[in-house]
């Protein structure tokens, strides 16, 4: 380890850092802006559920590698390229535990709902949504820790972020670097995992003390 | 008033729920439907708030077609019970409570009074208003649930199987109290059932249904059990009809005989004498207070003294003018004289049933 490379360097892998952070969180959220309506709609019409899934499904095999490269004459060299394989990445999740969450709520609290003479809006946002939070931060936890990994192969299309240490460290035999860049994505996703659980837990203070 | 005229549901496949249904529940009378699995009690609940919309027919809350009505609206009106209870995990006991107040847009002065008065009304601790629901027992969670169907004072309950995920311990204490409860509250109720003790002891009046509801027959338990309609009535009613019957009957029905009653200070002479006229060999002591001391043989008394000289028998079995008759005939079944003493409040004396006196109503 070269610490007097580290020290001169901070500057730079800070960027890349926040490079890092802009490319998992933009993605995650876009993701799920899009996944969210598509799980109501899976939901209300079942058939369209399967298909969805299997849609969804397929695309998360494509190489990330392939897609980013197939991307670069419509999108350029930049973020965006990046930015759109790796949401369409996370649709998958999101889909499969937003629809799992709003299932698994019990039909009884449900039938209780409807019978209190909720109407549908409402009930999705004051019972079915709130019941189904720990399924659906799951889905965001297992995609961000996804994005997160993802990410760094982005520096191969000249998207930034810390791949870059990892890509240049490789291309410049110095340990160093890749070594930093490793070690920040991992703290990195361990990080943003820990977040969203937090964030959980606040949100669903009735589950304390239960397994 | 809930009313059905020629209600008629089809499930989407063609099996028939509910066929050619006519029913009345009179306001403030309790209405148990009971019958087999198939037999489409739920489907009838479920069609008085729009869960089930009937495919042919009328039903009707109060005049009113409940399909002129939009369900939430219906819905909020009608306070609904059912054996999963479905409280919501994530709200805390008082909120459950104050479910139906808070769509209606109450007040947050209103609603808090509300649900303090309804904790206290079905017996539920004062601290559990912060809970969240799992950490209750399902006694106590049902009670919420009875509560919370409570809280707007709609006119109408609607209460599938209410109380039959509960022991058998419990379950007869929530029937009871909710019997305490309908007294005072005199709410329209249609409660389903599998049950038909449940079905005798709730209901001011029973519909039996058979597979594919059809109404066998409607009326208070008492004509259930004195005259069932048909085989199938019979046969729901189980081989013990008749005990059933007696169970409805307060003791006080019957009029209970006077008996061989002597004073405590009376003598032997005396004892003897109103033994004689009742044709017994033993006579009740009781005071001038009318409270029952105990009895005596004749063989056992000594001669001279009176008759609480010597040491007084204690009655075998009472039984008390509420008990049932079903009470009353167990007392004389396992009595050695066949002979049990009715008491009244306080212990007064009120007389002797034998098995002759119940022999009218037994026949």
């Amino acid at each position: 380890m070269d610490w007097a490379w580290v020290g001169e360097n901070l500057g730079r892998i800070r960027g890349y850092a926040l490079q890092h952070l802009f490319l998992t969180a933009v993605p995650v959220a876009a993701g799920f802006v899009l996944a969210f309506p598509m799980s109501l709609a899976a939901i209300r019409w079942r058939r369209l559920y399967a298909p969805l899934l299997g849609f969804t499904g397929m695309l998360f095999t494509i190489p990330s590698i392939a897609l980013f490269v197939l991307l670069i004459p419509v999108t350029g060299l930049g973020p965006l390229t990046a930015i759109v394989p790796l949401t369409i990445y996370t649709l998958l999740i999101l889909i499969r535990n937003t629809v799992e969450g709003l299932d698994g709520v019990d039909p009884d609290v449900r039938e209780a709902a409807e019978a209190m003479g909720y109407t549908r809006g409402r009930r999705l946002l004051g019972v079915e949504l709130p019941l189904a939070l720990p399924v659906i931060v799951a889905g965001l936890r297992i995609a961000t820790v996804t994005t997160v990994g993802l990410v760094t192969i982005t520096a191969l299309i000249g998207a930034g972020g810390l791949g870059r240490l990892i890509v240049d460290g490789f291309t410049l035999f110095f340990p160093t670097s890749v070594v930093v860049g490793v070690v920040l994505s991992v703290a990195f996703a361990v990080a943003a995992d820990l977040v969203l659980l937090a964030g959980q837990k606040a949100l669903t203070p009735w589950r304390a003390g239960r397994a | 008033m809930i009313t059905f005229e020629s209600v008629t549901k089809q499930f989407p496949g063609g099996t028939t729920a509910v066929d050619e249904l006519h029913l009345q529940v009179p306001d403030g009378e309790v209405v148990v439907l009971v019958g087999p699995s198939g037999c489409g009690k739920t489907t009838i609940l479920r069609m008085v708030n729009r869960m089930i919309e009937p495919s042919g027919g009328r039903v009707a809350v109060n005049g009113e077609d409940v399909m002129r009505t939009s369900p939430p609206r219906l819905r909020r009106g009608i306070g609904y019970v059912i054996q999963g209870i479905g409280l919501f995990p994530h709200r805390t006991i008082a909120q459950n409570v104050a479910t139906v107040p808070k769509l209606e847009g109450w007040d947050d002065d209103r609603i808090k009074a509300r649900v303090d008065e309804l904790i206290e009304t079905v017996g539920l601790p004062d601290g559990v208003r912060d809970r969240y629901p799992h950490q209750l027992s399902g006694g106590q969670q049902q009670r919420v649930g009875v509560a919370r169907a409570l809280a707007a004072d709609p006119p109408v309950m609607l209460m599938d199987e209410p109380f039959a995920a509960v022991d058998p311990i419990v379950r007869t204490r929530l029937q009871d109290e909710f019997l305490r409860l309908q007294s005072e509250v005199r709410k329209t109720i249609v409660f389903v059932t599998h049950d038909i003790d449940e079905a005798i002891k709730m209901g001011d009046r029973i519909a039996i249904l058979s597979q594919g509801g059809h109404l066998q027959q409607y009326a208070t338990p008492k004509e259930l059990l004195a005259e069932p309609a048909n085989d199938f009535v019979a046969d729901f009613l189980g081989a013990e009809r008749g005990l059933k019957r007696l169970a409805l009957i307060p003791v006080s029905q019957v009029e209970a005989a006077p008996g061989p009653v002597v004073a405590p200070g009376a003598g032997i002479d005396e004892a003897r004498r109103v033994a004689e006229t009742h044709s017994s060999d033993w006579v009740v002591v009781v005071d001038d207070e009318g409270r029952a001391r105990g009895w005596a043989r004749l063989d056992e008394l000594d001669g001279r003294g009176p008759v609480d000289g010597v040491r007084l028998r204690d009655f075998e079995l009472t039984v008390h003018a509420d008990d049932s008759l079903r009470t009353a005939l167990n007392a004389l079944v396992i009595s050695r004289h066949g002979v049990a003493v009715r008491l009244g409040d306080g212990d007064r004396y009120e007389g002797l049933l034998t098995r002759e006196l119940l022999s009218e109503e037994l026949r």
